[in-house]
């Protein structure tokens, strides 16, 4: 199978792969000079979390040793500096995901966070008796599980819309599921067990039509692909930090101002009041509405230098080498005898699911572990996804901008040597 | 292969996973029992035939899972047969201690062929692999009615 050409990338004119710098851009990742019972690392779990950067880990260091102080509250030096590092990460993230206004941006401590806070928020007060949300096939557990608690609760339906074989949604049936009662339609952008890149831009124009907000969990797209909330013109959009060579416990919840400020709020404290008293208290404006609490200041700091580093790159020929990458893992992972790909959508990014003939994915993963090779086992939380395909566990490969065709070798080789030992 | 690995993978567990032993139900079961590990898809039932004075005479076990898990239950399945479920459960502790690294005798001295799993105490995430069909008979001899896991 051959994938697409890279989302937005003017192929004629746009810098080659052979402009992207693989090796210089790896001398920034120390984690990558280290071995693994005693073998180089290969890091092939990109999907579960990304390895950081210097400026990343510096920035984080620079900010606990010299900057370090609560936020929004102080009148001296140090607070109105962490403050001012605070929304400047915050300005900065806006921009990351192309919205109009700095206070549609919410942080939270994760993708996870985000679809639970809109579900709270948005959600549960408006869904009633016999409305639907409409999800689909391949959603992780955090696009799942808070739509099932939030319609359980109320009565109401989770429709599924259903994909193929390859592991594409059928549109059709998107169309159709599309009902009067819908409330919600929640999707993933790239889907993080099977790789596939969803139409989410027509997804959201469709579900306009019908007046119907969308929330597209792009966990999985934001190390790979350019963001553009307004171009998409989706109504929430939720990243994860840690996915995007940021820190974990941090996360990007994207809203239209108009929906978080109808909003009721997640959780309570400290940050999101206007005025307590006994008798009642006031609400802040958003974005601090759902920012109770002191935030993960640090890793919102660590964010910033993640965006920053992202930004530095050059997206155009970064899309262009991992849809190269991605290719060529399909064809020589695929090509071992015994090996079938699970996930072959025309449009697809950064991951290669696979089984092996005879060989459970558990066994697979220990023993590619031993060359020092780091790939995911087990059901990736999708288990709805293993369920479609009949199997308890696939093995996955997951890329990022630092990863290489010899690294790739490297597995394939240490998959033939599976295949040996378990005949 | 690397020496670690072998320790894990021996000629024994992969014998067992390619040919599983008493990979069968058992006619006239009744002790029965399902095991499952969400987290990596092992899935089992093991079937007991238990005398009146508490000698397993049959045992078998179905299911789908990893190299560790099969081996494990076959292996096992053999140690049982023709043993007291006072033993069975004797066993059970034995095996349990030396695969979570508690065992008096690490290398498994005295659990004859059960030895083989020493190994995979290095491996913390395959214990449960190995002791998912342990738990799960405990669960048939306890006549447990819902699936059993090891979380």
């Amino acid at each position: 199978m051959k994938v697409a050409p890279a989302v937005g990338t003017d192929r004629r004119a746009a810098g080659s792969s052979t402009s992207f710098d693989v090796e210089r851009i790896r001398r920034d990742f120390p984690i990558l000079s280290r071995k693994v019972n005693g073998k180089q690392l290969v890091y092939l779990d990109n999907a579960a979390t990304a390895q950081k950067p210097e400026a990343v880990i510096e920035a984080v260091r620079q900010y606990y040793a010299h900057e370090n102080s609560n936020i929004h509250r102080g009148v001296h030096f140090l607070s109105e500096h962490a403050t001012a590092l605070y929304e400047q990460a915050r300005e900065r993230a806006r921009a990351f995901l192309g919205a109009a206004e700095a206070r549609e941006v919410v942080f939270v401590r994760g993708t996870t966070d985000a679809i639970n806070l809109v579900s709270h928020g948005y959600l549960r007060p408006r869904l009633e008796q016999g409305d639907e949300v409409l999800i689909s096939a391949m959603e992780h557990h955090s696009n799942i599980v808070p739509w099932q608690m939030v319609c359980e609760e109320r009565g109401a339906q989770l429709r599924v819309i259903p994909m193929t074989e390859a592991g594409e949604l059928i549109l059709d049936a998107y169309e159709e599921l599309l009902s009067q009662r819908t409330k919600l339609v929640a999707v993933g952008h790239i889907s993080n067990a099977l790789g596939t890149v969803n139409p989410v831009k027509w997804m959201a124009a469709k579900a306009r039509e019908r007046g119907v907000p969308i929330l597209v969990d792009g966990a999985q797209a934001a190390p790979h692909v350019p963001i553009d909330v307004r171009d998409l013109d989706c109504d929430f959009y939720a990243v994860s930090g840690h996915k995007m060579f940021g820190p974990t416990g941090i996360g990007l919840l994207y809203g239209r101002a108009e929906l978080l400020e109808s909003m009721t709020p997640y959780q309570g404290g400290g940050d999101m009041i206007r005025t307590v008293a006994f008798e009642g208290s006031t609400y802040a404006p958003i974005p601090s509405k759902f920012e109770a609490g002191t935030p993960n200041i640090a890793g919102v700091v660590g964010l910033h230098a993640a965006i920053e580093y992202l930004d530095a790159v050059d997206r155009v020929s970064m899309v262009e080498y991992e849809r190269e990458l991605l290719q060529y893992a399909i064809d020589v992972i695929g090509g071992i005898e015994g090996v079938r790909l699970i996930g072959t959508a025309s449009d697809k990014a950064a991951v290669v699911s696979f089984l092996v003939d005879g060989i459970h994915a558990h066994d697979v993963g220990t023993i590619v572990d031993q060359e020092g090779i780091a790939i995911r086992t087990g059901h990736h939380c999708a288990q709805p996804v293993m369920d479609f395909y009949g199997v308890a566990a696939t093995a996955r490969a997951s890329f990022a901008l630092y990863n290489t065709k010899e690294e790739i070798d490297t597995l394939v080789a240490a998959l033939r040597a599976a295949r040996g030992v378990f005949g | 292969m690397k020496p670690e690995l072998r320790e894990l993978y021996q000629q024994i567990i992969l014998d067992h996973n390619r040919a599983p032993r008493n990979f069968k139900q058992v006619d006239g079961a009744n002790r029965v029992a399902q095991g499952h590990n969400p987290l990596c898809g092992d899935k089992l039932q093991v079937y007991l035939r238990v005398s009146d004075d508490d000698v397993i005479d049959d045992i078998g076990f179905q299911g789908s899972g990893c190299a560790i898990s099969k081996a494990s239950a076959s292996l096992m399945t053999e140690a049982l047969k023709g043993r007291s479920i006072e033993q069975a459960e004797d066993l059970f502790e034995k095996f349990h201690r030396m695969v979570t690294g508690n065992a008096s005798e690490p290398n498994g001295q005295k659990l004859g062929k059960l030895a083989a799993f020493a190994g995979v105490k290095q491996f913390p995430a395959r214990v449960k692999c190995a002791s998912l069909p342990w738990h799960t008979v405990r669960a048939a001899i306890e006549n447990v009615a819902s699936p059993v896991s090891t979380e």
